[in-house]
This record gives C-alpha cells, sequence and structure tokens, in this order.
C-alpha cells in the first residue's frame, strides 16, 4: 500500500492535493474567513447608520465598505460555501470516489482564492471599489470612476468567474456521469439534485456576466464605447448582462440552501421526503425562470409597462415552485418523529425566515409597488431576509449536519442550539425593522440620513441585532474549539440519516467507498439490509446497500495523484489579472506561465502513483 | 477511475459538450450586443466604409474546409493510419492559420483605414466580438499542432482517437460561430 497525500499532512500536501474533500475544507476555511470579513464590513455599515448624521464613516469610505460587503458577500462567502458542500458531499453522496476531474477541482480552489486575496489587496492600498456590488455604469467609466478601485472589481471577479465556471462544469459532469450503478437520476438525495441544477446554472449565467466584465474593462482601459451614451450606445446594457447573471445567481446561492434542507428534514423527522419527484421538478422550474425576470432589478429604469408587466408575472410564477417547496418541507415534518437537534433547527428556521423573505419578494414582483420600494431598506430587509434566513441558515444547517461526518467530531448541541437561537433573534432584529425604515423612504446606500423622519429608533434597532449577530459567533467558536480539544467521536452514521455518505468511517477514508455500493432505491439506508446470499426475486423491503462501508477495499483502490500544475496554472492567471491593472509585461509573463502550467498539465499521468 | 460512466459518454466528451453549451452564453452575449448597437454608430467609419466581404468570403472558405479536414484526421486516427492523421491534422491547423492570417491583415487594414479599436462604436463591438473568436480559433490552432508534435513524435494513435474527437468537437463549434459571425456582420452589412 503505497503512502500518497492522503496520509500526509504537510504544507505541500495541501498546495498539491486533489481529493474533494480535502479541497472542501479549503474552501470552507477561506470561505468562513471571507464571511467574517464581509460580516464585520456590514457592521461597521451599522455603526455609522445608528444614529442620523453621525460621522464615523466618511461618505467615500462608505460607499466602499458597502461595495466591498455585498462582493464579499456574494462571490467571496456565498459561493465558495456552497461549493465547498458541493464538493463534500456530492461525490459521497453518489457513491463517488472523487469529481470527474480532480485536478480542475483544485484549480477551481486556487483561483477563487486568490481572485479573493486581489480583492482585497485593495484595503491596504486604500482604493476599494466603490460603485456597489452591482457596479452600474456609467458611474463606474473612466471618467466618473477614476483611480484602479473598480479594475480591482472587475479583475477579480473575472479571475474568480473563470474558477467558478471549471467548477460549475466539474460538478455537471460529476452528477451525470460519476453515479454508482443504480442511482438513477429519480434516486439521486435533494442535495445532489440541487448541486447538479445549480452547475448548470453558473455555466450558462455567468458567461453574460464574464462579457459584461470584458466590456467594462475595455471601456476603462482601452477607450471602447460599450457603455458610452455619446457614442450611441446604452449605458443600460451594463444592467441588463449584470442581472441577466445576477438573478441566476441568487437561485446559484438558494438551491443548494434549499437542497441541504431537504435532507435534513426528512432525516430529523424519521420520514422520506413528501412528493420527491415535486420537490426536484419544482427546482428545476425556479432554475428554468430564473432566467426570465431579471429585469425585476430594472423596473425603475423605464423600459416601459409592457416589459415590466411580463416580467412582474414572470416573476409572481417563481413563487409557485418556491412555495410548493415549502410546503413539501411542512408536509414532510407533519406526523413525523421530530428531532430538533441544532441542524433541524436551522433548517425549520430556514422555513420560517426564507418565507418571510419570499414574500416581500412576491411584493416587489408588482412594479407598481416596486416603484415604491426599490432603493429603499425595504429592499435590503427581503434580501437579507433570503440570503441569510436562506442561504446562510440552509448552510449552518449542512455544517451542523455534515461537521461530524468531515472530521469524525461531534458539535456540541447546547452551542448550537445556542448559536442558532441568537442569530435567529438577530436577523430578524437586524433586518424586520428595515421593512418600516424603508417604507418611510429611507434610501440604501445613502451614508447618513436626517434626524426627525421617524427612522432613529428603526435604525438603532437595526444596529443592536447586528451586535448580537456578532455575539452569535461566539458559540460558534467556541464549539469548533470545544470540538476540536474534546469532540465525541461521531461514528458512521450519528443522525441515523438515509443516504450513502452515511456508510463510510468519519472522516472518510481517501478511497471515499472501500466498495462502490450498487442502489436500488431512494433513502437506501433506510431499508433493511439483505445479504447478498440470501437476496431473492421479490425481496421487495429489503435493500442492497450495507449500513456500513467495509474496513479495507477488498480489491486495489488508484486515486488520482496530487499534483502542482493546477496551482502554477493559478498563479499565472494571478500575474495576468495583475498585469490588469496596467503592466502588459506582466500579464504576458502570466500568460506564459499559465501556458508552461498547462502544458505540463496535460502532459502529466493524471491516475497511477496511489495504489491503496 | 477511468471506468465505464453512468450515462456512457466519456466524462472528457461531456465536459467538452458543456463547455461548448457555456460558451454559446458567451458568444451569444457578444452577438447580441452587436446586433443591439448595429445601426447606432455615431462616428465614422461606419461598417459598409471598411468591410470587404469578398476577401471575408475567402478566409470563411478556408476556415470551413478546416472543418472538413478535421473529418479526416479524426477518422484517419480512428482507422490507426498515422500518416492521414498527421497531414490531416497539419492541414487543420494550416487552414486555422491562414485564417488568423486574414485576419490579422483585416485588423491591421481597418487601423490604417483610421478604425482603431477606441475610435467608436463599431470598432468596439467589431473588434471584441471578432477578436474573441480570433482569440479561440488561436487557441484551437496550438491544441491542434500540440496534437501533431505528439503524432510527429508517434504518441498519437488509435488509443487516443477519442482526444481528437473531443478536439475537434471545439473546432467544429468554433466554425460555426464564425457562420454566424460572418452572416450577421458581414452579409447583413
Amino acid at each position: 500500500m503505497a503512502m500518497t497525500d492522503a496520509h500526509s499532512t504537510g504544507i505541500g500536501s495541501w498546495l498539491t492535493t486533489v481529493d474533494h474533500k480535502r479541497i472542501a475544507i479549503m474552501y470552507f476555511v477561506v470561505g468562513f474567513a471571507f464571511l467574517l470579513i464581509a460580516g464585520v464590513e456590514g457592521q461597521l455599515i451599522r455603526l455609522q447608520l445608528a444614529a442620523p448624521e453621525r460621522s464615523f464613516l466618511d461618505p467615500d469610505l462608505y460607499n466602499q465598505l458597502f461595495t466591498m460587503h455585498g462582493t464579499t458577500m456574494v462571490f467571496f462567502a456565498g459561493m465558495p460555501l456552497v461549493v465547498a458542500f458541493f464538493n463534500f458531499v456530492v461525490p459521497l453522496q453518489i457513491g463517488a470516489r472523487d469529481v470527474a476531474f480532480p485536478r480542475l477541482n483544485a484549480f477551481s480552489f486556487w483561483v477563487f482564492l486568490f481572485g479573493g486575496l486581489f480583492l482585497y489587496a485593495s484595503v491596504p492600498l486604500r482604493v476599494m471599489p466603490d460603485g456597489g456590488w452591482f457596479a452600474y455604469m456609467p458611474l463606474t467609466n473612466a471618467e466618473y470612476s477614476p483611480g484602479p478601485g473598480i479594475d480591482f472589481y472587475v479583475l477579480s471577479l473575472l479571475i474568480s468567474g473563470v474558477g467558478s465556471i471549471a467548477g460549475g462544469l466539474n460538478f455537471l459532469v460529476t452528477i451525470l456521469n460519476m453515479r454508482a450503478p443504480g442511482m438513477t437520476f429519480m434516486r439521486m438525495p435533494l442535495f445532489t439534485w440541487m448541486a447538479l441544477i445549480v452547475s448548470a446554472l453558473i455555466l450558462l449565467a455567468f458567461p453574460p456576466f464574464t462579457v459584461g466584465l470584458i466590456f467594462m474593462l475595455f471601456d476603462r482601459r482601452f477607450g471602447t464605447h460599450f457603455f458610452d451614451a455619446a457614442a450611441g450606445a446604452d449605458p443600460v446594457l451594463w444592467q441588463h448582462l449584470f442581472w441577466v447573471f445576477g438573478h441566476p445567481e441568487v437561485y446559484i446561492l438558494i438551491l443548494p440552501a434549499f437542497g441541504i434542507v431537504s435532507d435534513v428534514i426528512p432525516t430529523f423527522s424519521r420520514k422520506i421526503l413528501f412528493g420527491y419527484p415535486v420537490v426536484v421538478f419544482s427546482g428545476v422550474l425556479i432554475a428554468f425562470l430564473g432566467f426570465g425576470v431579471w429585469v425585476h432589478h430594472m423596473f425603475s429604469v423605464g423600459l416601459g409597462p409592457v416589459v415590466n408587466a411580463v416580467f412582474g408575472g414572470a416573476t409572481m410564477l417563481i413563487a409557485i415552485p418556491t412555495g410548493i417547496k415549502i410546503f413539501n418541507w411542512i408536509a414532510t415534518m407533519w406526523g413525523g418523529r421530530l428531532r430538533f437537534r441544532t441542524a433541524m433547527l436551522f433548517a425549520v428556521g430556514l422555513v420560517a425566515t426564507f418565507t418571510i423573505g419570499g414574500l416581500s419578494g412576491v411584493m416587489h414582483s408588482s412594479p407598481p409597488a416596486d416603484l415604491q420600494q426599490t432603493d429603499t431598506y425595504f429592499v435590503v430587509a427581503h434580501f437579507h431576509y433570503v440570503l441569510i434566513g436562506g442561504t446562510v441558515f440552509g448552510l449552518f444547517c449542512g455544517f451542523y449536519y455534515w461537521f461530524p461526518k468531515a472530521t469524525g467530531r461531534m458539535l456540541h448541541e447546547g452551542l448550537g442550539k445556542a448559536h442558532f437561537w441568537l442569530s435567529f433573534i438577530a436577523l430578524n432584529v437586524t433586518f424586520f425593522p428595515m421593512h418600516f425604515s424603508g417604507l418611510l423612504g429611507m434610501p440604501r446606500r445613502t451614508y447618513t440620513y436626517a434626524e426627525g423622519l421617524g427612522l432613529d429608533v428603526f435604525n438603532l434597532i437595526s444596529t443592536a441585532g447586528a451586535f448580537i449577530f456578532t455575539l452569535s459567533f461566539v458559540p460558534l467558536v467556541w464549539n469548533l474549539w470545544r470540538a476540536w480539544r474534546r469532540g465525541e467521536a461521531a461514528g458512521h452514521n450519528p443522525w441515523d440519516a438515509s443516504t450513502l455518505e452515511w456508510t463510510m468511517a468519519s472522516p472518510p477514508p481517501h478511497y471515499n467507498f472501500a466498495e462502490i455500493p450498487a442502489v436500488d432505491r431512494r433513502d437506501p439506508l433506510w431499508h433493511p439490509y439483505i445479504e447478498p446470499e440470501s437476496r431473492r426475486e421479490g425481496d421487495e423491503p429489503g435493500g442492497v446497500v450495507p449500513r456500513q462501508q467495509p474496513e479495507e477495499p477488498p480489491e486495489p483502490v488508484v486515486m488520482p495523484n496530487p499534483s502542482y500544475w493546477p496551482l502554477v496554472l493559478a498563479v499565472g492567471m494571478l500575474l495576468m489579472t495583475i498585469g490588469g491593472l496596467g503592466s502588459l509585461g506582466l500579464t504576458l509573463f502570466g500568460l506564459l506561465v499559465t501556458a508552461v502550467g498547462l502544458f505540463a498539465w496535460a502532459f502529466e499521468p493524471p491516475f497511477g502513483g496511489g495504489v491503496h | 477511475m477511468e471506468g465505464p460512466t453512468s450515462t456512457g459518454i466519456p466524462n472528457r466528451k461531456l465536459a467538452m459538450w458543456s463547455f461548448i453549451g457555456s460558451e454559446c452564453m458567451l458568444f451569444g452575449t457578444l452577438i447580441a450586443t452587436y446586433m443591439i448597437y448595429r445601426g447606432r454608430n455615431l462616428v465614422p467609419p461606419y461598417p459598409h466604409d471598411l468591410l470587404n466581404i469578398p476577401f471575408i468570403t475567402v478566409t470563411t472558405f478556408v476556415l470551413l474546409m478546416s472543418s472538413l479536414m478535421m473529418v479526416l484526421a479524426l477518422a484517419a486516427v480512428q482507422r490507426n493510419d498515422l500518416r492521414a492523421t498527421k497531414l490531416w491534422l497539419g492541414m487543420t491547423a494550416l487552414f486555422g492559420l491562414i485564417f488568423l492570417g486574414g485576419q490579422y491583415y483585416e485588423f491591421n487594414h481597418f487601423v490604417h483605414e483610421g478604425l482603431p479599436l477606441s475610435r467608436n462604436l463599431f470598432s468596439s463591438t467589431f473588434f471584441v466580438l471578432t477578436g474573441t473568436h480570433g482569440a479561440h480559433v488561436a487557441g484551437g490552432v496550438i491544441w491542434l499542432s500540440t496534437l501533431l508534435v505528439r503524432a510527429v513524435q508517434g504518441k498519437l494513435d488509435a488509443r487516443h482517437a477519442e482526444t481528437v474527437e473531443i478536439a475537434g468537437l471545439y473546432w467544429h463549434f468554433v466554425d460555426v460561430v464564425w457562420i454566424i459571425l460572418f452572416t450577421l456582420i458581414y452579409l447583413l452589412v
């Protein structure tokens, strides 16, 4: 049995790893760090708005902070945390030993990391982008946004976008092609289903945004006229390109959370998911409709009543599949033997808070109502309810659910529940008052507000809520520390869950499955296992998946080799990105490094070194 | 690891098809931008002042023929005819290079006639759209040349037919995109 990177833990083994479980951990750690950084930025914004006419932040810095907060949360916290779960869970749920392209997977991580670090290089240089996460033209052109701030935004999103598209490609092929024998589409766990849908969304939604970013870069650096009204162009084109990506991006962030709770709620209700096919197809429908609603971000642009009505109607339609999912989760819990462990609390919390955010979303799907609400704190309240109450709660739900599998240690339930209740209270205290301040007309993205407009008390409550949010991370970090020091051993299947990832030891061995299981139904672990020798035709209730994988692989397992080249390729792309700030020489050198990395990668044997 | 897949389609081929799907959105966005801005240029020169349809028709024909060469290269490698593989791979890459030479000449000519990249709305949309396509052709030429070098080294035979097929999928896609660009930019001028 040869030693491979699975057994060494030195820094070199992390730089060269192609193991999906290790890449998942790296995604999680980096994504969590960006979540904390962006959280601090949000906290600073709330401090500035705690009382009218404060001068804690000057307007310029305020603009930079809300831009960094939004950009970081969406691209460098939300997406990598979602992808961390794809990486860890999907191969285990479909009965695969790794993803389809392990080196491409490592490459995706490195370019995401470099994109994030590049964006944050603007902080010590004091040139943070200040055009909002949507960077509307013409505000962001070279004339109105001189200096490199917007270039940091454009270039960091271009490079990390390459990683996202590569990741989408990888998981699409993995889920379509690497399923265990018998794992048909309609037997896949819901999280894997949503990962499949989101991979397709990433592949189709990112290219228009990439093209928009290239147009913006060319307008700023090479004097082209894509968004220049004086040359005959239409700056609104940027809004179309941004939102035709930006709205599917919302579903890229929420559908994985839906997938997580669709696996967690049945586990802690001791019941199979109510209406599995309907939950699957409503996910497909949400993704499909998601490409046809982007103009609801642009109702106030003035595209005309017909356009607005069509997009408003399409937006209302999305409430149907979303509502179906919510009713399915409730029906799954109905009459079940509910166990309110921390993961279940976050899942139920999602059902409640996401519904509130979904309802306010339906409110501004109507153009006349939206014209009152657009650019006010009402919209801020809406999307924080869906992004925190949906995505973040879903991710925490998955975190508490799969942490024992990933680490082999249990988390403390009391601390977990403290974390849930603090964040649940914080979410509502921070963002519920924003519905009122928004309807009173308080504008977004404005660094202060005047006294005596009736906004003072709502803002003070919101800021108090933000402090509770910060406090909510204390039990989480304490829990992690405790699990690391003296967490109880998790065993194979601590929740008595039904899917394949719970058949092997925790943490899973390098090769995941000693024997690739053959699946003959959904929820294979919830059916009594029948030994192969006593299995006969017509043994209907008996499953063919043993509840535990064998300790050792009966046959040698060939695993992909670790490789430096994904990192080299990513470094080459980082050099090109830095060169994009104004050094053609550096860009060409980066291109050379990229080419070297690509050729070395292509001619390196992907398999063969690591036989177990 | 490289056993049979769930769909029966090899991983790399499925990845190329998915990538092509993603590329459709990339070129779709670029083409949509060009079409939206068609006729809205306010500063001369205008498309009909410069576009040379007979010249581009010739390079378009060359690029189309390269797709035929690609098909012949794949057929050759599948029957393990290494001499023909080398010939047709080389011809595909060469025809791609001729197309790129034509594009270089065209771009150069336009700049000399007073249409640098930053001149007007037409120059912006034209150069970025056709330039992105040209970069894809260049990437394809490098890929095909690499396969040719492997073939000359004797390291490419029928066992690598799938690799040639995947390169061919990419090459045909890039050709199809050019047919659309040729129609929309040149024929509809």
